[in-house]
């Protein structure tokens, strides 16, 4: 579905390459997880897949092939199409990435306005099955009220509605986790999980966390600078780490968690 | 800290409120037509008939700053607006899209904000002709660069945000962004600037009446009144005061309103 093939991004305003020959590919549904250090450039490769690097800020090569369409060179209208539709992000930060002045509901509704065709009553019916769906407390209630009023761990759950309010086929979540304390992390990542399930949605995470990686998906691409040094099933990689960088990675997770 | 700014909107807003009733009222009417001369009422000091006295032409000072304070503020409020509107246009696309628009327009936008604001109106206004329109229209441009430079500051912070981005992933176009998401939260940041903005404006009106190339006699205008009452500052010192203290009102109104407005963004 989405194959990534020999993908560099040079950054033109210092010529830092980022990210330099990545090799990837996700089938419908599968749940990959994407983890390395900051600067690894895994956030980059997620930006230029999602299409959210500024095309001329950067220079990229290779391909981004999604269902037979290189979205490195289709035109920004080919590109909008896909966004939101086929491909959703959720964000690090629940915090900043809701309109604070805008009602929940509407927010998670707006997909819906901008790719279909859909009637204000329709929008209002997907948008509160989409928040039942992921555990909002009284869609009818939430709908109404304005990001500041939920807590941390609703925000990301009203974010990965509106990602999944018109079910994409393709769910890049960037640190979706790392802004919410542990309790609440479980449950988002459950909540991806049972998302992916029911939905049949691919998942990419990226994170630094391995834990998290492990949790949630099957298979596992480790980067370091800017290449893709490790990569295959998820517990084969745990058990038999190749790379020497894999290997410090699995090493650092604390021990008492390490088998959990 | 709370309490003192919610007073400076308190007060702000009992004056804005005066001084925009009595400009209402002096839209239907007025004591005396403002224009209306009495030979035989020159100069009369404040009296029961003339709460304000009346001035050279025997005219009704009262009820000229009502009709004078009223195209004031319409054309401080016109400014603005051509100020606010065209500022909103360009700070929205330099800061949305950066990059050679972003410089062209900015450079330009610096130009016009070097020149000594008096002089470039007095010019723009030369190039027309004097009158309530052309001060309108030369003020107007005068006003751009300001809020063009806040607009394009907020809309370039807001754009990195990562509900802008998220908007961004859903397809939504730039048209959207703007107007839908951007436009609602840069508006907390503007409302201090409209109000200090409208103060300059109506002290801009007011200095270019005075000068003679705003509103034309016999039409009444703040300014207007005060260039022709300092010939008799010292024979009927009421006539400056009255027009001198309306401005004040003005200015303050809204002064302490921005103030109040300014400190509850900011808390």
């Amino acid at each position: 579905m989405l194959e990534i093939k020999d993908l560099h991004v040079r950054f033109l305003s210092t010529g830092k390459e980022a990210v330099r020959g990545v090799d990837l590919a996700i089938g419908p549904g599968q749940r990959m997880g994407l983890v390395g250090e900051s600067g690894s450039g895994k956030t980059v490769t997620a930006m230029a897949l999602s299409g959210l690097i500024e095309r001329w800020n950067v220079d990229m090569s290779g391909q981004v092939l999604f269902e037979g369409r290189d979205l490195l060179t289709c035109s920004r209208e080919q590109l909008r199409r896909v966004q939101g539709k086929d491909i959703g992000v959720v964000f690090q930060e629940p915090m900043t990435s809701l309109n604070p002045l805008m009602k929940v509901g509407r927010q998670v509704e707006e997909v819906l306005k901008i790719h279909t065709q859909a009637s204000p009553a329709e929008r209002r019916r997907l948008a509160l099955e989409a928040m039942a769906q992921v555990g909002l407390p009284e869609p009818e209630v939430t709908y109404e009220k304005y990001p500041h009023q939920l807590s941390g761990g609703q925000r990301q759950r009203a974010v990965i509605a509106s990602a999944m309010v018109i079910h994409p086929k393709l769910l890049i979540c960037d640190e979706p986790t790392t802004a919410l304390d542990v309790t609440v992390q479980a449950q988002i990542l459950e909540l991806l999980r049972s998302v992916s399930r029911d939905y049949g949605v691919a998942i990419l995470l990226i994170s630094h966390d391995l834990r998290v990686v492990r949790k949630l998906c099957e298979s596992v691409a480790v980067m370091y600078k800017g290449r893709i040094v490790e990569h295959g099933d998820t517990e084969e990689v745990f058990a038999h780490p190749q790379d020497e960088y894999t290997r410090r990675l699995i090493a650092a997770i604390p021990k008492r968690t390490r088998h959990e | 800290m709370k309490i003192e700014h919610n007073k400076n909107f308190t007060v702000g807003a009992v004056i804005t409120c005066f001084m925009l009733a009595v400009i209402l009222v002096g839209m239907f009417w007025t004591p005396y037509d403002p224009n209306a001369m009495d030979g035989a009422a020159k100069r009369l000091a404040p009296c029961l008939a003339h709460p304000l006295g009346t001035d050279n032409f025997g005219r009704d000072i009262l009820s000229r700053v009502i009709e004078g304070a009223g195209a004031t503020f319409l054309i401080a409020a016109a400014t603005v607006a051509i100020g606010l509107a065209a500022g909103l246009v360009i700070g929205g696309l330099t800061g949305w899209y950066g990059g050679w628009l972003d410089e062209c327009l900015m450079r330009l936008n610096d130009a016009v904000a070097a020149f000594p604001s008096i002089l470039l109106a007095l010019v723009l206004i030369a190039l027309m002709e004097p009158g309530r329109s052309s001060v309108i229209l030369a003020l107007g441009v005068l006003f751009v660069p300001s809020f063009a430079r806040i607009v394009r500051a907020e809309v370039a912070r807001q754009k990195s945000l990562d509900y802008v981005a998220s908007a961004r992933l859903m397809g939504a176009g730039d048209v959207r962004i703007l107007l839908l998401h951007i436009l609602p939260n840069i508006v907390p940041v503007l409302l201090p600037s409209v109000a200090i903005g409208f103060n300059n404006a109506v002290l801009a009106e007011a200095s270019m009446s005075y000068l003679g190339v705003g509103v034309q006699p016999p039409d009444a205008s703040l300014g207007r009144m005060l260039n022709e009452a300092q010939g008799y500052l010292m024979s009927a010192p009421w006539y400056a005061l009255s027009a001198g203290a309306a401005i004040i009102l003005l200015i303050l109104g809204f002064g302490l309103l921005s103030e109040g407005l300014g400190g509850d963004a900011g808390a």
